[in-house]
């Protein structure tokens, strides 16, 4: 009888403990913790951090300042900069107006720090010349229209190769991510029929497929299971050797990713931004005849009016070395560092950052 | 269930306390009171703080939360009806596989087998308790999955034929039902085993002398005087392991497949509530998908009530069928 009642409460406690984690996992992060004194904080999303705990502990040698950065996810940190527990949000995809009203501590600006890509990764045995895509192929095998390796929407790309008969599995991210904000970005702005059915989003309904948990999860899917298609970060592919796909650009041109094409996107995308832009802007699907269009920036997100004059000079000091110095560590980590156009444009935005903001 | 005549309990202790002035023995029943709120004040405490969360979802969603199979956030709309069957069939599927192997493994080791086995076995089935979940889900899809994939799957649905039954048809792509009932099993299993054993053990040594005297032969005397015995405890183990199968999140996300969709078939993949938390909630940032969320915890709490309550119903039948 006693192991019953022992059972009732564990039972309580294992679904008690499903939701705390889940709410802790966004509150306990505002507690700076780490011995000795942490002058800014920040936390958002997992995709740049290996880059950001880099450029932090490197910033920290040269200048003594310290910055606790939280990869809690995009989400969170756009929550937390909205409620003000943080110095700086960091985030994957741009805010939404919703999201920017919402805001507690007045104008947000969005300050790109550097860029990802999303890589087509395949697993076919036998193929071992690198297959050719294009946006239209990519947004029907995704929804479930091409079917079969050996769709003539795919074999025409690819003359030469001996694609199989085979069935193709689709696999996706399970949770939301950046990283698949960004492929659906692109298949938003390339394929019309995904746009109007599937639509863009950090999680999308999908029409076929099955979900794999983190880019590992994805990739493992993929590695394993003969006929099946994924999409992962750039950085996570190259340093996991897999097979990789290029995709057809705006210019006609079959791209393979790489950090130098990811930033000719950005440097494609720089030439028609208006001067008063906000930068929020999508650089996936971009102009120029180098660029792989499945790129993205990724954001560092400060509030216009900072509280606090001493921080506020802290952050804006760091987001400048960051912006300089701080891009020659993007590439051995294979992140695209910015093109110079824009580092220089963003670092005029930043002199706009005050310290008029009231609690 | 043991009633014990509380009032005239108390009444005793009252006196004796008046008269003896126990100020140690007053500080202590203060403690232990005090412990045993803190327990029941916390769930409730978290049980609206959940649904007081969840009830913007609630409110402007209806029953289509539980009904609807259609989760798109970009259009608003959560329906759970997929993770909610994914999480109670692939319950179901765990306690199938880990029930028979738990209870086996207890009566082996708490009848048949050697003293000297007996430590280790215990041992080593207990500490499959004490494996993270992650580590799961990692063996699950490096090792479980491409198995079921290229063995168990072929083997179930080509050479026993059992493809032409819904249950075990459609492709075998891995990741599915199946996967997360057998990685669940697994992690069910030394919760299961552990109970039933100790309640087997606990069994007095009287009942079994009876049942051998009787004539009884060996396997006799377990069927009729020692597991009957035993019944309620093992049937609160079987409890504390779907308890656990319920709730577990990350070895199930890892293997199941992440598919909002019901299917009838073990090999298709499928969704369940914790998972669908656990990928959603960091990225959450509006409003109603947040809430939404939050009333998939708050379903999952009721489900889990209700088993607790189907559990006790059980065990009370069982107990009140010993008496008689």
């Amino acid at each position: 009888m006693r192991a019953l009642t022992v059972a009732a409460l564990m039972m309580f406690a294992v679904a008690c403990a499903k939701e705390n984690a889940n709410q802790s996992a966004t509150s306990s992060s505002t507690a700076t913790s780490s011995g000795g004194s942490v002058d800014l904080t920040g936390a958002g999303a997992t995709f740049p951090y290996p880059l950001y705990s880099k450029w932090f502990s490197e910033y920290a040698k040269n200048t003594g300042v310290k910055i606790n950065y939280q990869s809690i996810g995009s989400g969170g940190g756009i929550r937390q900069l909205s409620e003000q527990t943080v110095d700086f949000g960091a985030s994957d995809g741009p805010m939404s107006d919703e999201d920017l009203a919402k805001a507690k501590g007045g104008p947000v600006l969005h300050i790109p720090t550097t860029m990802g890509a999303d890589v087509i990764t395949y697993n076919l045995p036998g193929v071992t010349t690198p297959l050719k895509f294009t946006p239209q192929a990519i947004a029907d095998i995704f929804m479930g229209k091409i079917k079969k390796w050996n769709d003539s929407r795919l074999a025409s790309v690819n003359p030469g190769v001996a694609l199989p008969n085979e069935d193709i599995l689709v696999v996706h991210r399970s949770e939301s991510s950046g990283t698949t904000y960004i492929f659906t970005d692109y298949l938003s702005k390339a394929s019309p029929a995904w746009n109007a059915s599937v639509g863009r989003g950090k999680e999308v309904n999908w029409p076929v497929g099955l979900g794999g948990k983190g880019n590992e999860g994805v990739s493992g899917q993929v590695k394993q299971t003969p006929g099946s298609i994924g999409y992962v970060e750039l950085a996570y592919a190259k340093q996991n050797r897999l097979a990789i796909g290029a995709v057809k650009n705006k210019a006609g041109q079959f791209i393979s990713p790489s950090v130098s094409s990811v930033t000719a996107a950005a440097a494609g995308v720089a030439k028609t931004l208006p001067a008063t832009t906000d930068y929020r802007i999508s650089i996936s699907d971009a102009p120029g005849a180098d660029s792989y269009p499945i790129s993205s920036f990724t954001w560092i997100l400060v509030y216009q009016h900072q509280q606090d004059a001493g921080k506020g000079k802290k952050l804006v000091d760091f987001l400048n070395w960051a912006l300089t110095d701080g891009q020659a560590l993007a590439p051995p980590l294979d992140y695209a560092p910015l093109p110079a156009e824009i580092a220089s444009a963003v670092r005029e935005r930043l002199k706009t950052i005050d310290s008029a903001g009231t609690k | 269930m043991t009633a014990l005549p509380a009032p005239a309990l108390q009444k005793e202790r009252r006196h004796l306390r008046v008269h003896q002035a126990e100020i140690g023995d007053r500080i202590y029943e203060i403690v232990t009171t005090a412990c045993a709120l803190v327990i029941p004040a916390l769930v409730i405490a978290i049980a609206l703080a959940v649904f007081a969360a969840a009830w913007p979802a609630f409110a402007k969603l209806g029953l289509s939360i539980v009904t609807s199979s259609e989760w798109d956030v970009a259009k608003g709309k959560f329906g759970a009806a997929p993770a909610i069957y994914g999480t109670v069939v692939s319950s179901a599927v765990a306690l199938i596989i880990a029930t028979p192997l738990a209870i086996g493994v207890a009566i082996f080791l708490s009848e048949f087998s050697p003293a000297w086995l007996r430590q280790p076995i215990g041992f080593l089935v207990d500490l499959l308790a004490a494996v993270p979940s992650v580590v799961y889900g990692l063996w699950g899809i490096f090792v479980l999955v491409p198995l079921l994939r290229v063995q168990v799957m072929p083997f179930l649905r080509d050479t026993l034929h059992l493809g032409s039954t819904p249950l075990f048809s459609g492709p075998a792509y891995g990741p599915s039902m199946l996967a997360a009932g057998v990685v669940l099993a697994i992690m069910a299993l030394p919760y299961i085993s552990a109970v039933s054993r100790e309640v087997l053990l606990a069994v007095p040594r009287s009942q079994r002398e009876a049942a051998l005297a009787l004539g009884a032969t060996r396997w006799e005397m377990i069927r009729d005087a020692v597991v009957p015995y035993a019944k309620s405890g093992i049937i609160g183990g079987i409890m504390l392991g779907l308890g656990r199968a319920l709730g577990e999140t990350m070895a199930v996300t890892m293997v199941i497949g992440n598919r909002a969709e019901i299917s009838a078939s073990l090999f298709a993949p499928g969704y369940t509530m914790a998972a669908l938390i656990a990928n959603q909630f960091s990225e959450a940032t509006n409003d109603l998908h947040l809430s939404a969320l939050m009333a998939v915890g708050a379903i999952l709490f009721i489900l889990t009530l209700i088993v607790n309550a189907v559990a006790r119903w059980l065990v009370w039948q069982v107990s009140r069928g010993r008496a008689s």
